[in-house]
């Protein structure tokens, strides 16, 4: 077990690390999900199954892929990227100075206290989260809910634009047309010139 | 023979006796893949009025053979500029999740190799990741036909699998737990008692969306011979190709075994007075995996913008509502109905 979890966090760390470090943005992307799995595996030895599997399940599912689906269409200039490294250090250490100092204060502190939500093996650990978060947390909850739904919406109005060039067809429109809105039957009489011809010879 | 092992060996034991088993799972299912390709064959040529192979063995029977061993004796070839790690690990990546997909699989009472209660989340989650295969296949060829079909087949997959999950979230609605061994039980019963029935619209929508997120036809825009020669696997030659193919298979033999135990009654007999047993489960996949076949020879393939629009516009919003509606059936006396 404890080998199991050594195994898992250094793999966690090293991928955490490469994130930061690697120079091609997709290795970055792609150590960030090798990240994500290890952190899931880590929940997994906590006998959390589903927050675990709802880790892979979104970020490692969703969220990256979309994230890679950027990031491969992306044209960067790795050189242009790294020049400004050493301008950016002091602000940047600066931040995560103030940011470690932060997380050493609250991880510190009891305030990670919570009531035991460790489970006897015979409950299972997706029904008590379940019945925790739609009863004691129903408020926090839903009102996440909303903000991502805020969220959706306004992305959705910040780029979806009606242009005049927009080809966009209707499909009931589509699928009402009747063959007389498309064809039109012309009866129209034979021509005489070759008959003229045929006259002359 | 098992007791001894374990007594004496007790942790070797036990993982030589879990390998066995997954090598009990994973022969066979090799094996139905290569035949899933000749039944695809044969079932398609007699649709289009030929014969299908018929040459290798009796009835062409050992032309999915002569294949494997065609592809694994080809040269893999790897384009010059691609990025050649990830060009290896894309197959790989591919083929994992679709074997790792079985271990919780149950093919009659106990027989699964791990039952586990979050099972149907794990799966969810397995056939989540198996679209980086796809994505790093089209990113690390190098070629611009690969990466469009990898773009396509991303979106698609990223599309479907919502509408795939809320039909999922009805049958545990139903079934009350996320425990596929679980799920089949609450269907005990006959025919009637199938979540087929009250959910009869969720099925459909698992089973369509199914074969979008297997890159199947008519939704194999991700290929799309006609538009983008042969879509993510255009650089792949020989076994890496053969990988990708395998995993395609396996994936479709794992969506129609999901659909015949969440919807179809898994294992158990359509009337009491046959028994239960394997055997019914792997008629009901075979029932369901002759769709896919059927799918392949009779529709055209989808445009693009019109896989989208079914899948936002038209899948979710009906598996939202029913979801919503069985909830209200629940509280309601018809609540037999739904279990």
């Amino acid at each position: 077990m404890e080998f199991i979890f050594y195994f898992l966090s250094s793999v966690l760390l090293f991928s955490a690390l490469r994130v930061i470090t690697s120079q091609n943005p997709v290795y970055s992307a792609l150590f960030l999900v090798l990240s994500f799995f290890s952190a899931a595996g880590i929940w997994l030895l906590l006998q959390a199954e589903f927050l675990a599997i709802a880790l892979v399940l979104v970020y490692v599912g969703a969220v990256m892929v979309l994230f890679l689906f950027v990031i491969m269409m992306l044209d960067i200039n790795l050189n242009q990227m790294r020049k400004g490294f050493w301008d950016y250090l002091p602000a940047a250490s600066f931040v995560a100075i103030i940011m470690l100092i932060e997380m050493i204060l609250v991880l510190n502190k009891s305030y990670f206290e919570s009531p035991n939500f460790f489970t006897p093996p015979t409950i299972s650990n997706t029904d008590e989260l379940g019945s925790v978060l739609y009863s004691d947390y129903i408020l926090p909850f839903e009102i996440a809910a909303i903000i991502l739904l805020v969220a959706i919406i306004s992305a959705i109005t910040l780029t979806l634009r009606h242009t005049k060039i927009n080809k966009n067809m209707n499909p009931a429109d589509q699928i009402k047309v009747k063959k007389n809105d498309r064809i039109k039957m012309i009866n129209m009489k034979s021509e005489t010139r070759l008959k003229k011809v045929k006259d002359k010879l | 023979m098992e007791d001894i092992l374990f007594n004496y060996f007790p942790s070797a034991a036990n993982i030589i006796w879990i390998i066995l088993k997954i090598i009990a799972i994973v022969i066979p299912l090799m094996i139905s893949v290569a035949y899933l390709t000749y039944f695809e064959r044969k079932v398609i040529g007699y649709m289009q009025g030929r014969i299908g192979p018929n040459r290798v063995g009796y009835f062409g029977l050992l032309q999915p053979i002569a294949d494997a061993l065609k592809l694994m004796f080809k040269e893999i070839i790897l384009p010059t500029k691609s990025n050649k790690f990830l060009f290896f690990l894309a197959p790989i990546l591919t083929i994992a999740p679709a074997f790792a997909a079985w271990a919780v699989i149950p093919f009659d009472i106990g027989l699964v190799l791990a039952d586990v209660n979050a099972g149907l989340l794990y799966i969810l989650a397995m056939t989540s990741i198996a679209v980086y295969g796809v994505i790093i296949a089209g990113w690390a060829s190098n070629s611009k036909y690969a990466f469009l079909g990898s773009l396509r087949s991303a979106a698609q997959i990223v599309s479907y699998e919502i509408a795939m999950g809320f039909s999922l979230v009805g049958v545990l609605m139903c079934a009350n737990s996320l425990n596929l061994s679980q799920i089949v039980l609450g269907q005990s019963g006959g025919l009637s008692q199938w979540y087929i029935w009250p959910l009869f619209p969720l099925f459909i929508i698992y089973f369509i969306s199914a074969v979008a997120e297997t890159n199947r036809a008519p939704f194999d825009v991700a290929e799309g011979e006609s538009e983008i020669v042969a879509g993510f696997h255009v650089e792949y030659s020989g076994m890496a190709f053969a990988v990708f193919f395998l995993a395609e298979y396996a994936n479709m033999i794992l969506v129609s075994m999901l659909a015949a135990l969440m919807f179809l009654g898994g294992w158990l007999s359509p009337v009491e007075f046959i028994p239960d047993g394997a055997p019914w489960l792997f008629v009901k996949v075979g029932f369901l995996l002759f769709f896919f076949l059927w799918f392949r020879a009779t529709f055209p393939r989808y445009r693009y913008d019109q896989i989208m629009r079914l899948g936002w516009k038209v899948f979710i919003p009906i598996t939202l509502f029913w979801i919503v509606f069985i909830g209200i059936m629940m509280q309601t006396p018809y609540q037999g109905m739904f279990h």
